[in-house]
């Protein structure tokens, strides 16, 4: 084929600056949206707690319409849709304050709350009633007992899905290139584009993806085996 | 946003079939169902392998299974989009490349919740085969596969919705599909982005939400319908 593999071109000067800053902004953007996620996602526990029909439904159809639609689409809304829904200033300020990231990251925020929501339920039902009843009965109040013992209890049960929702939204962020984010894979087309060393500026970023999921995914299988509740 | 659909309709479900490719929500259909059942054996050979006693099996296999679950979709899309020129020496066309890039980024998963629908059956089943004669292969095909994978249906169909809402990505690389065919709508009429993007939202919305249920629909009737064979539900 006569190609010769030469990673130097791709990882000296200019380019390699533009690969740290693609890096430092997927880890921004996961970083920004991940406690947008969490923050959300506790809130809309919270909402569903509360026993009123009409807040379940709100609940319920946040959650099935964060899952079913595309996030790339969602993405798209938020960027091309909703500042098209807003004043003129509002516009404005948006575009000279690098809308697209903070757009980005609402979306794939408010996404990902929907599956955070749906792991801290499925945490929190996984805990037997009588451990609520119990505590009910030894004098806790509501919120003493679920932030005592129900809550912790769920918490430990839901670590696990929960960083394995933070490795899928650390691989999302890279949709975001497609509304114009300078995240690593729209650095990465940069860097391609500019030296044409197409292979080497795409093994830079598989292998830089590859090093910070590996990561995650050493901390979720960690945790899974340290918070294991031993049943008897 | 009545109007846009009035005057649209057909870029979003053929794009501009008789006037040029098949694409919109005909082509995200295709694609996904292609992708889906290209991947198929890959992934039931995937999750043997990482059954499989052997180490010079199972270590290759999580290997390809822990890198593909440790990138993002479109990294697929890009290495696929290169090295086919390289493979079959011609550039290939996106709806292509976007089915290769899903048929490889899907087997990993797909291979998993086989696995996972193996694991789940009582080891019984594979002691009763082994004591009447039967060897690996007949006791796989015949007794492990069909059990597993009729107990795994709903978690395919969730399979056949994560893979509709994947082919979106073809905006990127202007494979004609449903997203591309809005994001074409709505260049031409640049004011009503956030009308545009709703229907496309929408679209997406009804589409694999019916699946999704028929998804729910289908684990309560397996789950009930099998006299309640001891804990075979699966984990998506």
């Amino acid at each position: 084929m006569g190609y010769v593999f030469d990673l130097r071109g791709v990882l000296s000067g200019q380019y390699l600056d533009w690969f740290v800053i693609g890096v430092a902004t997927t880890l921004a953007l996961t970083c920004v949206a991940w406690c947008l996620a969490m923050a959300m996602g506790i809130i809309l526990t919270l909402i569903r707690m509360i026993p009123l029909p009409p807040l379940g439904w709100f609940v319920a159809l946040y959650v099935e319409y964060h899952r079913n639609v595309p996030l790339l689409v969602q993405i798209l809304i938020w960027y091309f849709g909703v500042p098209s829904l807003l004043p003129r200033p509002a516009r404005q300020w948006i575009n000279a304050h690098h809308g697209e990231f903070l757009l980005a990251a609402i979306a794939l925020g408010l996404a990902s709350a929907a599956y955070i929501a749906e792991d801290i339920r499925s945490g929190i039902r996984s805990i037997p009633k009588a451990q609520y009843e119990a505590a009910r009965s030894i004098g806790f109040g509501y919120l003493g007992a679920m932030g005592y013992v129900v809550l912790p209890q769920a918490m430990r049960i839901a670590i696990p899905p929960l960083i394995n929702q933070t490795l899928l939204l650390f691989k999302n962020t890279s949709l975001a290139m497609a509304i114009g984010v300078g995240e690593l894979t729209y650095r990465t087309r940069e860097v391609e584009s500019y030296t044409f060393k197409t292979f080497e500026a795409f093994a830079v970023a598989t292998v830089i993806y590859l090093l910070i999921s590996f990561g995650i995914m050493a901390l979720g299988s960690y945790s899974d085996r340290r918070l294991k509740l031993e049943t008897r | 946003m009545l109007e846009i659909l009035e005057n649209n309709w057909l870029l979003f479900l053929v794009g501009q079939y008789p006037h040029g490719p098949i694409g919109g929500l005909t082509m995200t259909l295709f694609m996904a169902a292609t992708a889906l059942a290209l991947c198929f054996p890959f992934a039931i050979a995937l999750a043997l392998a990482r059954l499989s006693p052997y180490r010079w099996l199972r270590l290759p296999a999580t290997a390809i299974v822990h890198t593909v679950r440790g990138l993002p979709l479109i990294m697929f899309i890009f290495w696929t989009y290169f090295v086919s020129p390289l493979v079959i020496g011609r550039a290939i066309g996106g709806v292509e490349t976007l089915i290769i890039a899903l048929v490889v980024y899907e087997a990993a998963y797909l291979s998993e919740i086989i696995r996972a629908g193996i694991e789940g059956l009582p080891a019984g089943q594979v002691e009763a085969a082994k004591s009447l004669g039967l060897r690996y292969w007949p006791t796989t095909f015949k007794v492990v596969l069909p059990q597993a994978l009729h107990n795994m249906l709903p978690s395919m169909v969730s399979q056949f919705v994560s893979t509709i809402k994947e082919t979106s990505l073809g905006y990127v690389i202007s494979a004609h599909e449903v997203t591309f065919a809005a994001s074409q709508v709505n260049n031409v009429l640049l004011t009503q982005p956030f009308e545009v993007y709703g229907i496309l939202a929408l679209t997406y919305f009804v589409l694999c939400f019916a699946l999704t249920s028929l998804a729910r629909f289908i684990e309560r009737r397996t789950s009930s319908g099998r006299g309640g064979a001891p804990g075979v539900i699966v984990a998506a």
